[in-house]
């Protein structure tokens, strides 16, 4: 029986009071204690920027990597064990600028891992820089007339990448966020969540999103078609569509790979490989 | 008996395969060979050369001089007759049979024997290999046998009938007699395997239970990634070619993370990349076996010929200080061997190990014996799986030999925290004073022990020959001054070769111990500023007194090694 004490770590919390990331920590905690996932059965893994530190906020196998690689360090530890429930966490930095592009070829390869983006629209660990989601003409520190570049739409891309589910999430519901985690978590395949996460010290949105979430369960869209959800994913002004855009089956790499039917890469016997059965060629 | 013979042409007339089938067909007759090759980065035309030393005795290197020169066109015969010497013989097509060269010329109308047999013009190799056999007196059915099983139905009867016209033209327009070397068959069914530096670390990597190998292609790096991936299903390994070389080393580190021994092989632009992820498996003592197959930089600088100017790159690459191993195979057979041992050491040391070597030493194949599996076994790290049984679980628990015993994701009552930040004996961020000075005292003091295991003569220093010079060499430079000392010694010129293999940990006891006593010492490396010998001062306090270097993108050759060793012999003290 997995418990919501278990999954609990004796780490001080060191974000702000108020901040997006909590939801997205407690949503996911509470996704795993509700489908019972055993804690060493998970391995997280998180970039740079302040959603990094839910590493040591939850009480699994984690990985603390480096700025914008959360997408290889997962492929590489799905592919050596496939029995791991494997999640990256990255910022709207991590992921959208310098990570960037690591997802097409995530989504390419539909391996089972899960990818949850903390998207608050602004560098806010290096205190209140543009990112790539930042609205344009909005004034940062490293903007201080204002941004000159189109803000980029990360669910139509992910959408055009071809990932198998696509979702955005918002920090405001904590109950919607934990339903589309565990339905990412019980899909088949590479799953993509944005998470509209207000900073509350450099950029708060909590009030602006509340005022035009709506969710996409209530509004009759079916998520097994690419158009209506590129439709939807188009759609940000006065309403902003949250919840599944898009879900459907397709092969996964590990499926596909004969050499990884059996037990998992790790726990292959490799005491004394016969290496010369490759000699032949060398004749 | 000794044969250099070089085919040339320009790329896409079949050079390689053509150089490699021959080669193939003395190895199995008993010879030994070393074949290197020459190509720029180009898919067609340029002009393309394989150069090959074929003898009855173990050789190290290709020599500059040739005796049988294979012209697949003007411009090979152009370039490589300076090689030529009155004993040699040049086989060409009769289209630039005008070309004066010294020693015998053997016409051979290729392009009408190809016309004749129905086959297409770039089988005129063909019919050149067949005038080389009929040319040595060897066994033409060998040259068949080697062309049906490896061309893979790739015309493999017309090749065979084309190598017969070639052959038997020659036997009756030429007399064969006037040509002085004569190769005979010695024993068929050998076992020698004919392989290149990056055969061999592909299949060490094999042996040493490699589960993931993820690579961006390239040269000279790319032949593991097409071998590893012909063979990942005979072997159960996935074979992953990601996005980028970012991609690949974080792959490989997560990988490794999850239980599976994985590696990654690159080249300078590929490696300087993976810096930051070197930094990373450093950091957060990860295990991760990266091959950095030199090329002449910098930047993209000759993209197919051969350096050794990353030395002091893959010694100091990435922010911060942490333990790495470097290592540098100087042949086919330590290539094998010493990537089975990067893996354990690696996996043992939970650092990163790097696997230096170069586009000479990856893309030259070498006539070796079958591996000797009981000298190449898997020693496994202080793994915990299963369930673990203890006190709480700390990845990073400090201990006497810096080593933490190193769980495994999924194992019962024990949580592995990894992490890039600083932190703690679990894992957890930390800035406090001591923790972090801790922290990086138990990160050397791996290397330390390392050290002690590497610092060894026949380990991380090797030493062959004796003699009052001592020429100190590291990595394929190896090959090319083995064979130049012997040239010397024939001249009465005595001198030993100390091969430094360990980079990183540097093997500084060893290599004083070894150049103890010698008169004069003077290091033989490719690059121009001397970084080996810059090293030794710096590390083991040993100023040599002269340093030969070569930057051109070539190997040395042994004549030049023997040359140039005998001016600064002469010369004296520097």
């Amino acid at each position: 029986m997995v418990t919501l004490e278990d999954l609990a770590t004796k780490a001080k919390f060191r974000w702000c009071p108020g901040c997006g990331n909590f939801a997205i920590l407690t949503a996911f905690k509470q996704a795993l204690v509700e489908l019972q996932v055993e804690p060493e059965k998970v391995v997280v893994i998180a970039g740079i920027g302040c959603h990094g530190r839910i590493v040591d906020y939850i009480n699994v196998n984690t990985i603390h990597t480096i700025h914008g690689r959360v997408l290889p360090i997962a492929t590489g530890v799905k592919l050596a064990n496939k029995d791991l429930v494997v999640v990256g966490f990255a910022g709207d930095g991590d992921a959208y600028a310098i990570g960037l592009g690591h997802l097409p070829h995530a989504a390419r390869r539909n391996l089972d891992i899960k990818y949850i983006v903390h998207d608050n629209m602004v560098f806010a660990l290096t205190t209140g820089q543009a990112a790539p989601t930042t609205p344009k003409g909005m004034k940062t520190r490293s903007t201080p007339y204002g941004t000159v570049e189109e803000p980029i739409n990360p669910v139509a891309f992910a959408l055009m990448c071809g990932c198998s589910f696509v979702a955005r999430g918002f920090s405001g519901d904590v109950a919607h966020l934990k339903e589309l985690f565990k339905r990412a978590l019980t899909h088949r395949g590479f799953a993509f969540i944005d998470v509209l996460q207000p900073c509350v010290t450099f950029y708060n949105t909590y009030g602006y999103f509340r005022r035009r979430v709506y969710k996409l369960e209530e509004a009759g869209h079916d998520p097994t078609d690419i158009k209506l959800a590129l439709e939807r994913a188009l759609e940000w002004g006065d309403r902003i569509p949250i919840g599944v855009f898009y879900s459907v089956e397709r092969p996964t790499l590990e499926e596909q790979l004969p050499q990884l039917r059996g037990p998992p890469l790790a726990h292959r016997d490799i005491s004394d490989i016969d290496v010369s059965r490759a000699y032949p060629r060398f004749r | 008996m000794e044969l250099s013979f070089l085919i040339g042409g320009e790329a896409g007339m079949g050079v390689m395969v053509s150089g490699r089938t021959l080669s193939r067909a003395f190895v199995r007759g008993g010879y030994h060979v070393f074949a290197t090759n020459e190509y720029p980065s180009l898919i067609r035309g340029g002009h393309n050369f394989y150069l090959a030393r074929v003898s009855d005795r173990r050789v190290w290197s290709q020599v500059w001089r040739v005796d049988l020169l294979i012209a697949l066109d003007r411009l090979t015969v152009e370039r490589h007759k300076c090689r030529l010497h009155e004993g040699s013989a040049t086989i060409l097509d009769s289209g630039y049979a005008d070309v004066s060269v010294r020693g015998i010329k053997v016409i051979v109308p290729m392009t009408e024997m190809v016309e004749e047999a129905g086959a297409p013009r770039v089988l005129r190799n063909a019919a050149a290999l067949g005038a080389a056999v009929a040319l040595v007196g060897y066994d033409l059915d060998l040259l068949a046998a080697v062309m049906r099983d490896t061309l893979r139905g790739r015309l493999v009867e017309e090749n065979v009938k084309v190598a017969r016209a070639g052959y038997e033209y020659v036997v009756s327009n030429y007399d064969v007699e006037s040509f002085g070397v004569k190769l005979k068959v010695a024993s068929r069914g050998r076992e020698a395997l004919f392989l290149s530096g990056n055969d061999a670390v592909a299949l060490g990597a094999i042996r040493a239970g490699m589960k993931v190998f993820a690579a961006y292609p390239m040269t000279p790096a790319s032949p593991i990634l097409h071998l590893l991936a012909e063979l990942q299903r005979d072997f159960d390994i996935v074979v992953l070619q990601p996005e980028s070389e970012l991609a690949a080393i974080n792959i490989v580190i997560g990988a490794w993370f999850a239980g599976a021994r994985a590696m990654t092989a690159t080249s300078g632009g590929g490696f300087a990349l993976m810096s930051e992820a070197l930094g990373q498996a450093g950091m957060m003592e990860v295990p991760v076996v990266i091959v950095l197959a030199q090329r002449q930089g910098p930047s993209t600088g000759l993209p197919t010929y051969t350096s050794q100017a990353d030395l002091r790159f893959a010694l100091h690459a990435s922010q911060g200080e942490f333990p790495r191993a470097v290592i540098a195979p100087g042949d086919v057979e330590e290539a094998f061997y010493l990537t089975v041992e990067a893996f354990n050491i690696a996996e043992r040391y939970q650092m990163p190990v790097i696997v230096l070597t170069d586009k000479y030493l990856a893309e030259s194949h070498s006539s070796v014996e079958p591996f000797d599996l009981s000298r190449a076994r898997v020693v496994r790290g202080e793994l915990i799986a299963g369930t673990y049984e203890g006190p709480e679980y700390r990845r990073y628990a400090i201990t006497d030999t810096g080593v933490s015993p190193m769980a495994i994701p999924g194992t019962k009552n024990a949580l592995v925290k990894l992490n890039s930040s600083e932190h703690d004996e679990y894992g957890f961020t930390c800035e406090d004073p001591q923790v972090v000075t801790a922290m990086n005292d138990k990160r050397f003091r791996k290397l330390e022990l390392l050290a002690k295991e590497v610092d060894r003569e026949g380990v991380g220093v090797k030493t062959y020959g004796e003699g009052g010079v001592a020429v100190v060499v590291w990595g394929s430079t190896k090959g090319p001054v083995l064979e130049g000392l012997a040239e010397l010694a024939e001249e009465g010129v005595e001198a030993k070769c100390v091969q430094v293999v360990f980079l990183s940990p540097f093997p500084a006891r060893s290599l004083r111990a070894a150049l103890e006593g010698s008169e004069r010492v003077v290091v033989v490396e490719s690059n121009r500023t001397g970084q080996l010998a810059g090293l030794m001062a710096e590390v083991a306090g040993v100023r040599p007194d002269h340093v030969i270097v070569k930057y051109d993108g070539r190997p040395f050759y042994p004549e030049e090694v023997r040359e140039r060793l005998a001016g600064v012999i002469a010369r004296g003290h520097a």
